[in-house]
């Protein structure tokens, strides 16, 4: 049987951060990343966005040479999948070869894009937008002629392939189940500027929009059937409403789990050798107001790779990365910093008809997050705001004359006035 | 072939051959130098490709955008010399280009 001194299941940013960080900490027993991606580890931000649009290949989006891992001595058992773990024995059953015996397991399996249960979901020309594959698969058909495209679900994927698909000339209809989209992850303001932006563009997006069925011919799409029985005809589906938690073979072996992999500060699970990071695993969040949850970002996966590989080189030290996140559609650059769930107010710095502002979500008066379009500074000055915590007056916020920078500087002030 | 030098936090000297339309980072990333984390790709939207550049070639390298200017003040190891790589496109003209990578955050 094959063994590994560390098993990393998943070749996703967080996986392969692992493994780097490993080596960086002087990690030298054996280390294997076993993926049912069948080529070595990539970006996936970019397969909505550059790789989509052609600008750029996949060798550019390779998040390391091919070579890199070799020379690592990182071993890459591509195309297959983890189907069943022995937390006694330390094996992980392989869907193509057999067991594998692990020293440490890390499950950076991240999730699986969430499909359509409505009539006519398995008809052809119906993608997600996930993986290479997913991306290829898309791409082949625009080849092909695909023009009319219906994306379903209006979060960061749907729009961000929305603002490609239509730059590349295409007919999207976008579609969102809710009334306004992204209403997962931001305040209704930013919903409200992204909605008139696609619509400017040309995007037909509908709002509280039910989809009843995909209708077909020859077995492939020609339709989206809406509740009020409405078809939207189209020659391609793209569906971007959400994964699913890469979990079950932890949750069968008896991991705890509660909307994904429970891990503590050092990401171990409830398990003994066994890790989980990035977008399958649920950890409390000193941003979240302790509560646990489940944070998909390329930052939270990188920065869980790197906490997993220092506690497994015995140099463990608590996860504390501040959150952040960033999508650009059209010439629009959206970065966001902290989280704003749970956040009871919300100010607008700048003036959002400029195409730069920032939206502050506060919680008990003190900055949470931001949501930050075109304005770097905000970002790089407000991720301050978030870290301190302090209280921090609405009305100052709102003025975007005074740097964020210079807020932070007077509440320290008030804060040390008030302790002495 | 013309190169760029390039020298890690471990004082280890790398020369990279220029490949032009290929940004900085990707040069010291395709090289398997693996000390940036260049987290967001090359899209200038986080500071995780910070170098240090030697002043003599600053007059060839492109100006420097708003938002990496905003993005550089994120790091604590800022200087007159500090670029995000992700931001500087390779030609040939940056033969002999010397670059440090900036210390962690």
């Amino acid at each position: 049987m094959q063994s590994f001194d560390v098993v990393i299941v998943g070749s996703g940013h967080g996986g392969a951060q692992a493994a780097i960080a490993l080596r960086q900490n002087g990690f030298e027993g054996s280390v294997a990343i076993v993926s049912k991606d069948t080529v070595p580890p990539y970006e996936r931000p970019p397969l909505s966005k550059e790789y989509l649009a052609r600008e750029k290949p996949f060798e550019r989006i390779l998040l390391r040479p091919v070579e890199f891992w070799k020379d690592r001595s990182i071993e890459l058992v591509l195309g297959e999948e983890v189907t069943a773990i022995d937390a006694k024995q330390k094996t992980v059953q392989l869907s193509g070869r057999g067991p594998m015996r692990f020293g440490d397991l890390i499950w950076a399996a991240g999730g699986s894009p969430r499909r359509l249960t409505c009539d006519g979901a398995g008809l052809a020309g119906i993608h997600a937008m996930r993986g290479k594959d997913d991306a290829d698969k898309v791409m082949a058909e625009l080849d092909a002629g695909a023009r009319r495209i219906v994306l379903i679900g209006a979060g960061y994927i749907g729009l961000e392939a929305a603002a490609v698909l239509s730059k590349l000339g295409c007919e999207v209809v976008l579609l969102e189940a809710l009334d306004r989209v992204l209403s997962r992850v931001a305040g209704k303001e930013l919903s409200q500027f992204l909605e008139a932006e696609h619509r400017s563009h040309g995007i037909d997006l509908r709002l509280n929009c039910e989809v009843h069925s995909l209708e077909g011919r020859n077995g492939r799409v020609t339709g989206v059937r809406l509740g009020d029985g409405e078809v939207v005809q189209c020659d391609l589906v793209i569906v971007g409403i959400g994964i699913v938690p890469a979990i079950g073979p932890l949750a069968e072996v008896g991991a705890d789990v509660s909307g994904g992999v429970v891990v503590d500060e050092f990401c171990r699970t409830s398990l003994p050798c066994i890790y989980a990071i990035g977008d399958c695993a649920v950890q409390t969040s000193p941003f979240a107001q302790g509560e646990r949850i489940r944070i998909e970002s390329v930052q939270n996966a990188a920065d869980m790779g790197t906490c997993v590989a220092r506690a497994i080189c015995g140099k463990p030290e608590p996860y504390a990365a501040t959150p952040w996140f960033w999508s650009n559609q059209f010439d629009l650059k959206l970065q966001t910093v902290g989280i704003s769930r749970g956040y009871d107010a919300t100010v607008i710095r700048g003036d959002p008809a400029t195409r730069s502002f920032s939206i502050v979500y506060l919680r008990s008066g003190k900055v949470i997050a931001l949501d930050c379009i075109n304005s770097a500074k905000d970002y790089v000055q407000g991720r301050k705001l978030v870290e301190a915590g302090n209280l921090i007056s609405p009305s100052d916020l709102a003025d975007s004359s005074i740097p964020l920078k210079e807020l932070l500087a007077r509440s320290v002030k008030t804060l040390s006035k008030e302790l002495h | 072939m013309p190169t760029v030098t390039v020298t890690t936090r471990e004082d280890v000297e790398h020369k990279l051959e220029i490949v032009p339309g290929i940004s900085l980072m990707e040069t010291i990333r395709d090289a398997g130098i693996d000390e940036l984390l260049a987290l967001c790709g090359g899209c200038c939207s986080c500071a995780t490709c910070h170098v240090h550049i030697d002043p003599a070639f600053a007059e060839q390298l492109p100006p420097m955008s708003e938002d990496e200017n905003d993005l550089l003040d994120s790091s604590d190891h800022r200087n007159a010399t500090s670029r995000l790589s992700c931001q500087i496109p390779m030609t040939a003209e940056l033969r002999g280009l010397k670059v440090r990578i900036a210390e962690e955050d």
